[in-house]
């Protein structure tokens, strides 16, 4: 589905990603990797918000290194961001509506929200501005995602600032994003209960691939190593 | 006599009706009089001090109804000034919608003055909609120079929506309040001007009654080479609660400037002044673009939200 041959982008002058070569046709991806390792960027790379140096990038076999956001977008390419921006005015049923591509009743957004673990009815009509907290933002953006309803979704540390909802139920939404659309998922993370459901983890390190395989070839190596964390540690519950 | 085509629409865009209203009305085009009716509650008096327009008289404890008051200029050249009072009775719970439309079709000036007096007795709560739009394919200006006048009773509360909504060349918009004790005035007002407009906002409250709050509100955006000057000031003389906003997008070569003032003249007086101008955040553009729409479709979508 996703190709990347590589791929390479510098900011400043400075190496961010280095001859990165990817292949992604599992239902579940998790990219790790230390803090600067290039993660975001390379999310950035695939969604057409930043334009490589070199290489490129094929989906569905055709090369869209030089495609817009909005063409890559409509293309079937889902970005949801780490940190979600903030709207004066626009509502969150407007934001799903946008997402998918048609103008939603109260009860679809309703649906859209409960999947994500939000209280839909106190929700629907609230503008998607600072009123709103971090973890609300975080799951609307996911919502967002699951209205666009793509081939390929990229999340950009979705575990951030949910730590009321549940890791299993960001898993679960994950799940059932695969079931509707049969498609690939990309899930950038340092969370050891995401990265155990992916079916393939690509480690990042200065900006090359480390390594890459299986959770049960790349989980010995990350662990402990403070690439990875336990939920609790984030939660703070423990 | 009926309205032609370009009044339905004008009537369309500044009091989202499709023709006549219902209940208490009156229509005024080219500075006439062309359709007036009064309901069971509100009355509605031609002025006979030799200046045009109407006195409205609501009746107190008058509730679940509403007073249209358009006016409508299209013929180029025209200019208007008319003076509109509403008294509202004590208790009445009411909605007042105004607005004036031009369509300048030639190469004169048309020109609209609307002073709007409202004085609201103890207990009154009115909603008051205010549209100004402009339209025409000629070369003439088109000018709105609306003022209004609020006062304000014991425990009254007033909600002022007004809005600029295109095709006006040239506005000086001017509001005074008085607000009296334990009584509240919200106005949120929203400009856009495109092209070489040029609009002036002058909001100046006094919350002179223990108890009293106001809230002025004020989101803009300027497009091309249109500028913007909002000047507001909020003056607490009494217990009171004030707070005075105003939030600009600026686009192309546009300027807006804000000067939002509050003066507290009284120890008790609580008061608080916002002023924020900038261009749309580049990420607000790049979300919406992951979400399939074109650079200018996003910009359109944040701008209609912003001014929605």
């Amino acid at each position: 589905m996703l190709e990347i041959k590589n791929l390479s982008y510098s900011a400043g002058g400075t190496p961010i990603l280095k001859g990165i070569n990817l292949t992604v046709n599992e239902r579940f991806v998790a990219i790790t990797g230390p803090n600067g390792s290039g993660k975001s960027t390379l999310a950035k790379l695939i969604a057409g918000i930043l334009t490589p140096d070199e290489g490129e990038i094929l989906f569905d076999g055709q090369d869209i290194t030089k495609m817009s956001i909005t063409d890559r977008a409509r293309a079937g390419i889902t970005f949801a961001f780490q940190q979600p921006v903030r709207f004066k005015g626009i509502t969150v049923t407007d934001l799903l509506s946008l997402a998918s591509c048609k103008k939603l009743s109260a009860a679809a957004a309703c649906a859209y929200l409960s999947e994500v673990g939000m209280c839909a009815k106190d929700y629907v009509n609230r503008e998607v501005n600072a009123s709103l907290s971090g973890g609300e933002l975080k799951r609307i953006e996911i919502a967002m995602a699951l209205a666009r309803s793509t081939r390929l979704t990229v999340f950009d540390e979705p575990e951030a600032g949910i730590d009321l909802w549940s890791f299993n139920s960001l898993i679960k939404v994950f799940e059932s994003m695969y079931e509707k659309n049969h498609g690939s998922i990309i899930i950038i993370s340092h969370q050891e209960r995401i990265l155990n459901i992916a079916d393939k983890i690509v480690l990042l390190k200065d900006g090359t691939i480390a390594d890459i395989g299986t959770k049960d070839e790349i989980m010995p190596l990350i662990t402990g190593t403070g690439i990875s964390a336990a939920p609790c540690r984030v939660v703070g519950t423990c | 006599m009926e309205l032609d085509k370009i009044q339905l629409e004008l009537l369309k865009q500044v009091a989202d009706l499709e023709g006549v209203p219902k209940g208490a009305y009156n229509l005024r085009i080219d500075g006439k009089a062309f359709g007036r009716r009064d309901s069971e509650h509100i009355h509605i008096v031609p002025k006979t001090d030799g200046k045009s327009g109407i006195d409205i008289y609501i009746d107190e404890n008058t509730v679940n109804e509403s007073v249209h008051i358009p006016v409508i200029l299209d013929q180029t050249g025209f200019s208007d000034l008319v003076y509109n009072d509403f008294h509202v009775g004590r208790n009445a719970d009411v909605v007042i919608v105004a607005g004036c439309g031009i369509d300048n079709c030639g190469n004169g000036k048309s020109e609209h003055s609307g002073i709007h007096a409202f004085y609201l007795e103890d207990g009154a709560r009115v909603k008051y909609i205010e549209k100004h739009y402009g339209q025409g394919d000629g070369n003439g200006e088109n000018v709105m120079n609306p003022t209004t006048i609020v006062r304000l009773g014991k425990g009254a509360y007033m909600q002022m929506e007004t809005a600029q909504i295109g095709g006006i060349d040239s506005t000086e918009r001017v509001t005074t309040a008085s607000v009296g004790e334990s009584a509240s005035l919200v106005i949120h007002e929203k400009i856009m001007t495109h092209g070489r407009q040029h609009a002036v906002t002058n909001f100046e409250v006094d919350l002179h009654g223990d108890g009293s709050t106001a809230h002025v509100v004020s989101r803009s955006v300027a497009k091309e080479n249109s500028s913007q000057q909002f000047n507001s000031q909020v003056v607490g003389n009494a217990r009171c609660n004030g707070r005075t906003e105003c939030d600009a997008i600026i686009m192309d070569k546009a300027t807006v400037s804000a000067i939002p003032r509050i003066v507290a003249a009284n120890p008790e007086a609580a008061l608080m002044h916002e002023a924020a101008i900038g261009r749309i955040a580049g990420e607000q553009l790049v979300k919406l673009m992951t979400l399939g729409l074109t650079e200018k479709e996003a910009e359109n979508e944040i701008i209609n939200g912003f001014l929605k």
